[in-house]
């Protein structure tokens, strides 16, 4: 930079204006700085909780996902097995009382202790033996070693959940309990793998043996049937309202109207399922089909307002090109205009879908808080769906469903980000270029 | 050069400077018929020339009206846009010359009334007969495109000028020897005078396919005639004649 | 000897037959044979193809065209000038009801295309538009291959009823667009992917593989540069031997180029209509000469 020459106004007068310009420079720079800076801060916290969120989750429920057995040497008592009717015995009873013997334990005369023991195991022990002998009946007489997972309250001890520091009132296993458990993991009985159990097995009674699978169906049923439903009509109605509605104060009032109902509380549709096809159509309470249909009136407002808008954002020459060349108006939309919004379209359907399957207030209302065992086979069959097993699991007293609770909210989540992976995929596999 | 990518516009353009070229063979012609009917007193071909002048005239109006419409609806630039000023500037040199040419054939008619003057015609038949070659090289040169040749045709300006100076003096002595033929000989002295200003003629058409094909203006001033020491004894030479 | 040296190409005689003195041979070979030009004033201008009497315009409140009258002739190039705004694209769009797209539209007036008025009922506009084909000012080929989209216009008419007979039409709107060597070899790559010469070139084979009597165009080689535009003018040129051509440019440059008979428009009023030689040398209305000479504002 030159020194201004003394005399001459102009040059004095730029040199003004470039004084004040870089003064004002410096404040704009700085403004543009702390804005990144907040801007970033923001992004932080929110990651941050996203984090601590998603951490805790993990927390709580990363330990669902393996489970103890424990294998005990069963004598198939003959005295005790009914030849005719094996399944008829009571295996839980004659496993306690063998363990009680081998652990060299002598047993009240009210068989309290049997009791005892027969906690520490999960009622599927019994279901094991017997299959194990209907298979071969020649076992009878036979010692053998059969496996079947710990109770949920043994399990909860081997994961660390329950201990000996807890005062014994307080807790759900004895010191005698425990001592058996420590016995037996001493022994090299008791073995941890992972639960299966939790995504092949409907929904349970002993969390020992609940799992997610009937949920997920359900779930996925329920999701056909929206998808069935809404994604036609939403599609299609977007189509005519954006094509070939003529532009007047009806097509406006429906537009506002669109657009509210994508806002209204979904608890509203559930009543509105209630009342509507349960109450007046007597449709099967609790089934896919009806919480299929409530959901698809919940998303049929997002598809159509995000099919609206993929249609408008089409180019209008190519509309133009088209009628130019004499193609009808439906022609021109659905061989030109439609395939050129696809992949908005995709987007917002899939996205639609993937906030239908998270919604948890209609599906209660329509009455899928009640306990359903297995995995539904139709969609006419009462089931439940995955939000509402989280809802289940969260009230239901037993400790163990705390894990489970958690596991079960991490499976939702792997589902929506498959299908939101699932949205782009297929978005990108289908945007063309014009 | 390229073909222009629209076919008409090159098209047009041809034609321009076909016609411009025909114009020119036909000024070309009148020129050298006058001169053969002043030679041989043929009173035919005179009528002929004076005749044929009103064609001339239509070319140079078609000529032109053509090159207007060109730059009007083509806006031809550069090289085109010289090729079409210079059809313009060709024309008005063409039909001058036509019109000298039918001056000279009406002059013609008067002379063959008379006595014949064969020194003198003979004279004026060797002026003519360069300056009707100059014509045709500087003609060939146009259709051509040769700078060359047309730039030769500029730097000879001098031989008509001193041809027309010896007749001027030829004339003068023949009008001092015989005051009977003075009528005659101012007719001779205007058809010098005619063929003298058909060589300049010549030389701007030289100077314009120079600027047409190259962009420039010649650089340098034309070759006149200037006096040497022998001159300086023979009456004054034609002060117009530079 | 006589001999006629002025016997020029076209075979009309010029000089009288008289005897020369100058060399035969140079002047002879002085009157150059040159084929006829297809120069801009110089060919008649066909039968009236498109009559438009009394035509208006309005969109809602606002009325773009006021009573136009203009007689397009068949076989050539028509260009419609005028400033921005002046009604010309609004009025190009009349010719082939593509104004009805466009919601609160109101066309009054008489348009004819030989003889039949193309806003009566009996008219379908998807027929009509199969008729009076469209270029726009954006090349907008579809997405789809160079093949598809020459093939649509007669897919969708169903003009041809056998594969060989599709792909007759298209090599032949293709060669006839001259685009044919351009893209012979990769008929099915994208027409997206081809320069914007090219893709213009593309949508103008489209138009014509319907074989259309009418061509509207719209500014079409606005978006061009100039070897581009030049091709496109030279390929107006040639179709102007096939169709009626109507083309609304805002260059004057080119309006004078390429066409036969211009119109000018302003302020949705047609001021003046004529031979474009006549246009651009001597215009009789002072709007007109002012808007060409660039005096306007």
């Amino acid at each position: 930079m030159t020194e201004p020459t003394p005399g001459i106004t102009e040059s004095a007068g730029t040199d003004l204006r470039v004084d004040r310009l870089r003064a004002g420079l410096k404040r704009r720079h700085a403004r543009e700085n702390r804005f990144r800076t907040y801007g970033l801060l923001a992004i932080a916290v929110s990651v941050g909780f996203l984090l601590l969120l998603l951490g805790r989750i993990i927390e709580q429920g990363h330990t669902a996902f393996y489970a103890h057995t424990v294998t005990v040497p069963v004598y198939m008592d003959p005295a005790r097995i009914d030849r005719s009717y094996p399944a008829g015995t009571n295996f839980e009873q004659l496993v306690a009382e063998q363990a009680l013997v081998r652990f060299g334990v002598e047993d009240d005369a009210a068989g309290t202790r049997a009791t005892a023991m027969r906690d520490l195991f999960s009622s599927e022990l019994k279901y094991r033996i017997a299959e194990r002998l209907q298979r071969q009946p020649g076992l009878i007489g036979e010692t053998l070693p059969i496996a079947a997972p710990m109770s949920d309250e043994a399990d909860l001890y081997f994961k660390g959940e329950i201990s000996r520091s807890t005062p014994a009132l307080q807790r759900r296993l004895s010191d005698e309990q425990l001592d058996w458990l420590d016995r037996m993991d001493a022994e090299g009985a008791v073995s941890a793998h992972f639960n299966k159990a939790l995504f092949t097995n409907g929904d349970s009674t002993e969390p020992e043996l609940a799992g997610v699978a009937g949920a997920v169906v359900g779930s996925a049923l329920m999701l056909l049937v929206t998808a069935l439903i809404a994604i036609p009509l939403g599609v299609g109605a977007a189509v005519y309202l954006e094509e070939f509605s003529p532009r007047n104060r009806l097509a406006d009032l429906i537009e506002v109207n669109i657009n509210n109902l994508a806002a209204v509380p979904s608890i509203v549709y559930g009543l509105l399922g209630l009342s509507l096809f349960i109450n007046w159509m007597h449709l099967p309470r609790s089934s896919p089909l009806v919480g299929g249909l409530v959901l698809a009136l919940m998303a049929l407002p997002t598809i159509i307002i995000a099919t609206r808008s993929s249609l408008k954002a089409v180019p209008p020459s190519i509309r133009e090109a088209a009628l130019a060349m004499g193609a009808s108006r439906t022609q021109t939309v659905f061989q030109h205009t439609l395939p050129l919004a696809m992949p908005g379209v995709m987007t917002g359907s899939i996205i639609s879908m993937a906030h239908a399957l998270g919604e948890t207030a209609p599906l209660l209302l329509i009455g899928m808080v009640s306990f359903v065992p297995g995995i539904p086979t139709g969609i006419d069959q009462p089931t439940g769906a995955l939000p509402s097993l989280i809802y289940i699991w969260e009230n239901a007293s037993e400790r163990a469903f705390h894990e489970r609770t958690a596991a079960a909210i991490l499976v939702l989540l792997a589902f929506m980000i498959v299908m939101n992976a699932a949205a782009i995929v297929l978005r990108r596999r289908f945007e063309r270029r014009w | 050069m390229n073909q222009h990518t629209v076919k008409a516009y090159g098209d047009e353009l041809n034609q321009l400077t076909a016609e411009v070229a025909r114009m020119g063979g036909l000024a070309e012609a009148q020129v050298a018929d006058a001169v053969d009917s002043v030679a041989r007193r043929d009173v035919a071909l005179a009528r002929a020339v004076v005749e044929r002048d009103a064609r001339l005239d239509a070319m140079h109006r078609d000529i032109e009206k053509k090159a207007i419409r060109l730059i009007a609806l083509r806006q031809p630039v550069a090289s085109d846009l010289r090729k079409t000023l210079s059809a313009m500037k060709l024309v008005v040199d063409l039909e001058r010359t036509g019109d000298l040419g039918r001056n000279i054939a009406k002059r013609a008619l008067v002379l063959a009334e008379g006595e014949p003057m064969q020194p003198l015609t003979r004279s004026i038949e060797r002026m003519g007969k360069l300056v009707s070659t100059r014509l045709r090289d500087v003609l060939d040169a146009y259709t051509a495109g040769e700078v060359d040749r047309a730039l030769a045709v500029w730097g000879t300006d001098d031989e008509v000028d001193e041809h027309y100076n010896a007749l001027f003096r030829e004339l003068l002595t023949y009008m001092m020897g015989d005051p009977r033929t003075i009528g005659a000989c101012t007719h001779l002295l205007f058809i010098a005078k005619n063929l003298e200003r058909i060589g300049d003629h010549a030389t701007n058409i030289a100077e314009s396919i120079h600027y047409e094909i190259t962009g420039e203006e010649i650089v340098g001033d034309r070759p006149r005639w200037t006096p040497t020491p022998d001159d300086a004894t023979a009456p004054i030479a034609d002060p117009d004649a530079q | 000897m006589k001999i006629n040296l002025f016997r020029a190409a076209d075979g009309t005689e010029s000089g009288g037959g008289a005897d020369t003195g100058a060399d035969v041979r140079t002047a002879a070979s002085r009157a150059m044979s040159v084929p006829q030009p297809r120069s801009n004033g110089d060919a008649p201008v066909g039968p009236t193809k498109i009559a438009a009497r009394d035509v208006s315009v309005s969109y809602g409140d606002k009325q773009a065209l006021f009573d136009v009258s203009l007689d397009i002739p068949d076989k050539t190039v028509t260009a419609l000038i005028g400033p921005s705004g002046c009604g010309k694209s609004t009025f190009l769009r009349t010719m082939n009801r593509m104004n009805d797209t466009i919601p609160g539209c109101r066309v009054t007036g008489r348009i004819e295309i030989d003889g039949e008025d193309i806003n009566a009922k009996s008219i379908d506009p998807v027929l009509l538009r199969a008729r009076v084909g469209m270029v726009f000012q954006k090349p907008n080929p579809f997405p789809k291959t160079i093949y598809e989209n020459v093939a649509y216009g007669p897919r969708i008419h169903g003009l041809t009823s056998t594969k060989a007979e599709l792909d007759e039409v298209v090599q032949s709107s293709l060669k006839r667009a001259g685009l044919w060597e351009e893209v012979a070899d990769r008929l099915h790559s994208p027409g997206t992917g081809l320069s914007g010469g090219q893709q213009q070139r593309l949508v103008i084979a489209r138009a014509i593989a319907v074989n259309p009597e009418v061509i509207l165009m719209d500014e079409p080689c606005s978006a061009l540069d100039p070897i581009a535009t030049a091709k496109i003018e030279e390929l107006i040129d040639e179709l102007r031997e096939r169709y009626c051509i109507v083309i609304v440019t805002h260059s004057m440059a080119q309006a004078a180029r390429v066409s036969q008979r211009t119109a000018f428009f302003h302020m949705g009023r047609l001021v003046e209509t004529g031979s474009t030689e006549d246009i651009f040398t001597n215009p009789r209305e002072r709007r007109t000469l002012d808007y060409i000479t660039g005096r306007f504002g």
